[in-house]
């Protein structure tokens, strides 16, 4: 999931933003964002059965 | 450090349609080959690197490279975004890499990595468009 989301960062960063520093700055941001809300949905879900 | 220049600075000898096509057909067949033609080096080489490495990563857990089959929409959905990663996708029909082990536990996980990296490339082409347009 973690190495899922860091590919999606990446090139997402890399087509949202010129700057290296900024690209930097908005993929941290993102690959911080997806799996800080994988983990909330995931324990969100944990009370329902499969 | 200035690499980005306005719209109104760039040349916009890239808008002539061969040249677009050129872009567009490099851009898929090579991810980040588009943004390479274009002078946009960083992107490119990131482009080039990334997306590559999802889609092995997909066939390394075993995902499956969908056959376009318009009887089931679904997989022939998934078909269009496997196909999206260009001369790589060829290539590992080719070494019947991409077979897809449905029992593995990665399987869905592979997939998801596949067709991923596929719809990103989608995404690549339309950027390296817009830069060959002069638009960014």
């Amino acid at each position: 999931m973690v190495l899922f989301a860091f590919f999606v960062s990446v090139v997402f960063a890399v087509l949202l933003r010129d700057e290296p520093r900024e690209q930097l700055k908005t993929g941290g941001m993102m690959l911080g964002g997806f799996v800080v809300a994988a983990y909330v949905l995931g324990w969100l879900m944990y009370p329902f059965p499969l | 450090m200035a690499t980005k220049s306005t719209t109104a600075e760039r040349p916009r000898e890239g808008a002539e349609p061969g040249r677009l096509l050129l872009v567009c057909a490099l851009a898929w067949l090579i991810p980040g080959a588009g943004h390479l033609f274009l002078g946009r080096r960083q992107k490119g080489l990131i482009f080039l690197v990334a997306l590559p490495l999802m889609f092995v990563t997909g066939l390394w857990l075993q995902g499956r490279l969908f056959p376009l089959e318009l009887s089931d929409p679904l997989v022939f959905l998934g078909a269009l975004a496997d196909r999206g990663i260009g001369l790589s996708f060829f290539v590992a029909k080719a070494m019947d890499a991409g077979l897809g082990t449905v029992i593995a536990p990665s399987y869905e996980y592979g997939n998801t990595f596949l067709m991923t990296a596929g719809l990103l490339n989608f995404l690549v082409i339309i950027d390296a468009f817009d830069v060959a347009m002069g638009r960014k």
